[in-house]
């Protein structure tokens, strides 16, 4: 059934798909269409995980679709010699093909684990740097004023313009007031859903300072593409520079009335 | 062949009327092709249903890549149906686009096309029973989906549209009428929708197994039956146990939207500068009830593709399917570990990290069975004799693109990774590779090679092929490229992400996408007409056009009501093609005791 030519035709499409997925992920690097510029101080692990990660299943990808390239060129009806190998399988191959990727996976599995619990578990004890409320479809912002505490009434009021001090560790208060949203700043490799009725920790410490992103990467609704907030990393004089203008800019336009004390954040 | 003969005699009951009767020509219609209770006839109806869905859910998808493309550009024909948009596309419009196509696509296209079509129709044949264990039920699990029809499509068209909270249709988003213009009655018939195709499911489901159980033809061990069998059997296994709890999440969010239970709502909360709900409730209950039932819904998805995809490999690689137990017991550890891996779809969201730690090394175990699935198909096409029919080249590209699909997932599973592709389009490339580039791709391959046993006619193979060709090189294009976009972070479900600093350079390779998903969409043209103009005018098959080894083949084609014209008694396994000594080379299963190929075949052990 079928000529030889069919055979090579069918064959080389599918060893296309290897080599034209490893030239993808060659290729896009050089039109800045990979991993954006990393400026924490755990992305590093982050990232040289998923580049391990990466390496490993290109391996195994340019393995199996090799094989199953060569397995087609070489076992075509129209090419091949003689009735097909009449064999069941192989005891001792699926034991070699269940050990090996069991341990690949499990050591994969307790390698990263360590980074998992500095970015989600080992907690810095300080309080709240700010607080970011999350609501459809801005960013809400509260920094604790001079007297270092949230929830009083010297509180500094913003909407998505965060300012941070670079090489400080930072403490994110994330809540939300209404649906799910996710607090995303991928330049910090930071993602962490804003849940309504939770008050989630986030924590990192920036190591360059700039202008990047927030973005919510959760739905929450029509306005959930234009949820975008700005994250300023500078040095702490810039930022105690930033937070004192700030501060007297909302003192002098709307100061906080005396009756209204604001709700206790913790 | 030893049934070829067979095919003249006359055995069709249903065809002949008893004299004495009445002819009533609306009534015999009726019974016999639209509440029908013969299953081959239930699986048409399924399969020809979905298609159209499969369709529409397809249009739906570049309606969404057009907006990913050219953002708030005028959608040629779309915008002119709906005119108050002015030809452009609202933002709201947009997330109702990309909720109702992951809706249709999972509800009424892939569950369905693979339990009810197939595994409708397969079932009974593979096994060599005369129909379902329960015929009325099985009707009743086709009807039951036309409610849901009739739900998701109505939606459209009532006030504020479709549903527009995701097909994960997460609270408060979902069951707060204040917070999306969709959240109207759109999600309240989604909701509805939703619990009829679960219900559908679940008549399959007894059905199913019941009838793998109960109604095996003599000499039809369990470790006799075809990898399809195995595969539907585990998968209704699987339904029938994460099912209940998918209905009762339905139910709950149904009575949070309508008598204000507040189930998932958490005190205090405030949308649109109103106090929401009574409260008293959790968002994350939802995610964990929603994903126990819609994580092992993945392998649902996938696991009868996987089956029929061993079978179709091993008759057009004419040889016997290389480590048969081990497959059957890797689905069956895919089918266990998919209740413990639920987890990994909420790393982001506020669970207890340590949990997220359990989570995340049960999902890293669980690529485990998939890799040993992938090495015993390539073992399957090692040393065989390979016949590049259209189904096999589907077939192949279900291994191929598996591969991609797995491999993407251990990124997901490493939870520190998937703090940064969490949401990206890395996932949306991953389950795309396994549910497009996968299942309906295996789902093709399983049409090319059935159709004949359907509609007694092959389909024509160079149209096949020119399909294949074309829907292989434009998925690739459509879906390898995400996965680079997803490692710049560019997240789903954006209506317009390239205000963002980060993602302001990637419309071109968004455009390219959409274009490719244009050529895409347009090439199923070519297999529509292909399917319907071999319906009718293709070639005719006969009993076992691809000398295929399981039971179906030895019915006639199609087969008439009650399946086969003699009792099928089973000899051996379902793959024993190119047995060293017997005279042809493939010996099937009904094929009688040969004391030649018997003893070959046992040397050979």
């Amino acid at each position: 059934m079928g000529s030889r030519l069919g055979g090579i035709f069918w064959s080389l499409i599918f060893l296309a798909v290897p080599v034209l997925g490893v030239a993808t992920f060659a290729v896009a690097p050089s039109y800045n269409i990979w991993l954006p510029k990393d400026v924490s101080e755990h992305g590093s692990s982050i990232d040289s995980l998923f580049m391990f990660i990466l390496a490993l299943t290109g391996v195994v990808f340019i393995a199996t679709e090799g094989l199953l390239f060569w397995f087609l060129w070489k076992y075509d009806a129209a090419k091949a010699k003689g009735p097909a190998t009449y064999i069941h399988g192989s005891h001792t191959l699926e034991v070699v093909w269940t050990i090996i990727p069991a341990a690949t996976l499990l050591f994969l599995a307790i390698y990263q684990m360590n980074t998992w619990a500095d970015v989600k578990m080992r907690r810095p004890a300080m309080a709240p740097t700010v607080e970011v409320v999350a609501r459809q479809f801005e960013w809400r912002l509260r920094y604790p004023g001079r007297d270092g505490m949230l929830g009083t009434r010297d509180d500094l009021f913003l909407t998505n313009d965060l300012h941070l001090p670079v090489d400080e560790d930072i403490l994110v208060q994330l809540k939300s007031m209404d649906v799910l949203h996710s607090f995303f700043l991928p330049n910090l490799r930071i993602k962490q859903d804003a849940v309504p009725g939770m008050k989630i920790p986030v924590w990192f410490k920036a190591k360059e300072t700039g202008q990047f992103d927030i973005v919510c990467a959760e739905l929450c609704g029509w306005g959930h593409y234009k949820m975008k907030g700005r994250v300023t990393i500078e040095s702490r004089a810039d930022f105690d520079r930033w937070l004192e203008e700030t501060y007297a800019r909302q003192e002098a336009t709307q100061p906080a009335p005396e009756d209204v004390v604001a709700p206790a954040a913790d | 062949m030893s049934t070829a003969t067979a095919s003249t005699l006359s055995h069709g009951t249903a065809t002949t009327l008893p004299p004495a009767r009445k002819p009533r020509p609306l009534a015999e219609f009726l019974s016999t092709y639209v509440f029908s209770k013969d299953h081959k006839v239930i699986g048409l109806q399924f399969l020809f249903s979905t298609l159209l869905w499969f369709l529409i859910g397809g249009l739906l998808a570049l309606a969404v890549r057009w907006q990913i493309a050219w953002p708030w550009s005028d959608v040629p024909v779309l915008g002119k149906l709906f005119a108050q948009q002015g030809g452009q596309m609202a933002p709201e419009f947009y997330t109702m686009l990309f909720t109702m196509h992951a809706t249709v696509m999972i509800f009424l296209v892939i569950i369905p096309i693979l339990a009810g079509a197939f595994g409708n129709f397969l079932i009974p044949l593979m096994i060599g029973a005369d129909d379902m264990a329960f015929p009325t039920l099985n009707m009743l699990s086709y009807w039951f989906m036309w409610p849901a029809f009739f739900a998701f499509g109505a939606s459209f068209f009532v006030e504020g549209g479709a549903a527009s909270s995701g097909w994960t249709s997460y609270p408060p988003l979902s069951t707060n009428v204040a917070s999306a213009p969709g959240s109207g009655w759109g999600q309240t018939l989604w909701l509805i929708g939703l619990t009829m195709v679960g219900v559908s499911s679940m008549l399959g489901s007894v059905n199913y197994m019941t009838t793998i159980i109960l109604m095996r033809a003599p000499g039809m061990t369990m470790f006799r039956l075809p990898m399809t069998i195995w595969a539907m059997f585990i998968t209704a296994i699987l339904q029938a146990f994460a099912l209940p709890v998918l209905t009762a999440a339905g139910f709950m969010q149904l009575s949070d939207r309508t008598i204000g239970t507040g189930f998932f709502s958490p005190e205090g909360n405030v949308v649109n500068n109103a106090i929401a709900g009574a409260g008293g409730g959790q968002p994350l209950l939802w995610q964990h009830l929603f994903w126990f039932y819609s994580h092992p819904a993945v392998y649902i998805m996938i696991l009868p593709a996987m089956g029929m995809v061993s079978d179709i490999l091993t008759t057009f690689a004419r040889k016997p399917l290389f480590g048969y137990r081990p497959m059957v017991y890797s689905i069956a550890g895919i089918a266990g570990l998919g209740f413990i891996v639920w987890g990994h779809h909420m790393f982001m969201s506020g669970m207890n990290p340590a949990l997220g730690v359990t989570f995340m090394v049960s999902t890293m175990m669980i690529a485990l069975p998939s890799a040993v699935k992938t090495f015993n198909w390539l073992g399957t096409v090692w040393g065989g004799r390979i016949q590049f029919t259209t189904s096999m080249l589907f077939a192949l590209s279900f291994v191929s693109m598996f591969i991609i699909g797995g491999l993407s997932g251990i990124f997901m599973a490493a939870t520190p990774v998937d703090i940064f592709i969490h949401d990206t389009y890395f996932i949306v490339a991953h389950f795309h590779y396994v549910l497009f580039a996968g299942t309906a791709m295996g789902v093709w391959a399983a049409i090319y090679f059935w159709f004949p046993k359907m509609f007694g006619r092959t389909m024509n193979e160079f149209w096949g092929k020119v399909h294949f060709f074309l829907t292989f090189i434009f998925l690739n294009g459509t879906f390898f490229t995400m996965h680079i976009l997803g490692a710049v972070g560019f997240p789903r479900r954006l209506a317009d992400a390239y205000h963002y600093e980060t993602f302001h350079h990637l419309q071109p390779l968004n455009a390219f996408m959409t274009w490719c998903a244009i050529g895409m969409v347009a090439s199923q043209a070519i297999f529509a007409a292909n399917f319907f103009w071999s319906m009718f005018f293709g070639p005719i098959a006969g009993r076992n056009p691809w000398n295929s080894n399981t039971l179906e083949w030895t019915a006639p084609s199609p087969p008439g009501h009650g399946n086969f014209d003699f009792q099928p008694v089973v000899h051996r396994g379902p793959y024993e093609y190119s047995v060293p000594g017997a005279d042809k080379d493939h010996l099937m299963q009904t094929d009688p005791p040969n004391a030649l190929a018997t003893a070959a075949a046992a040397a050979a052990h």
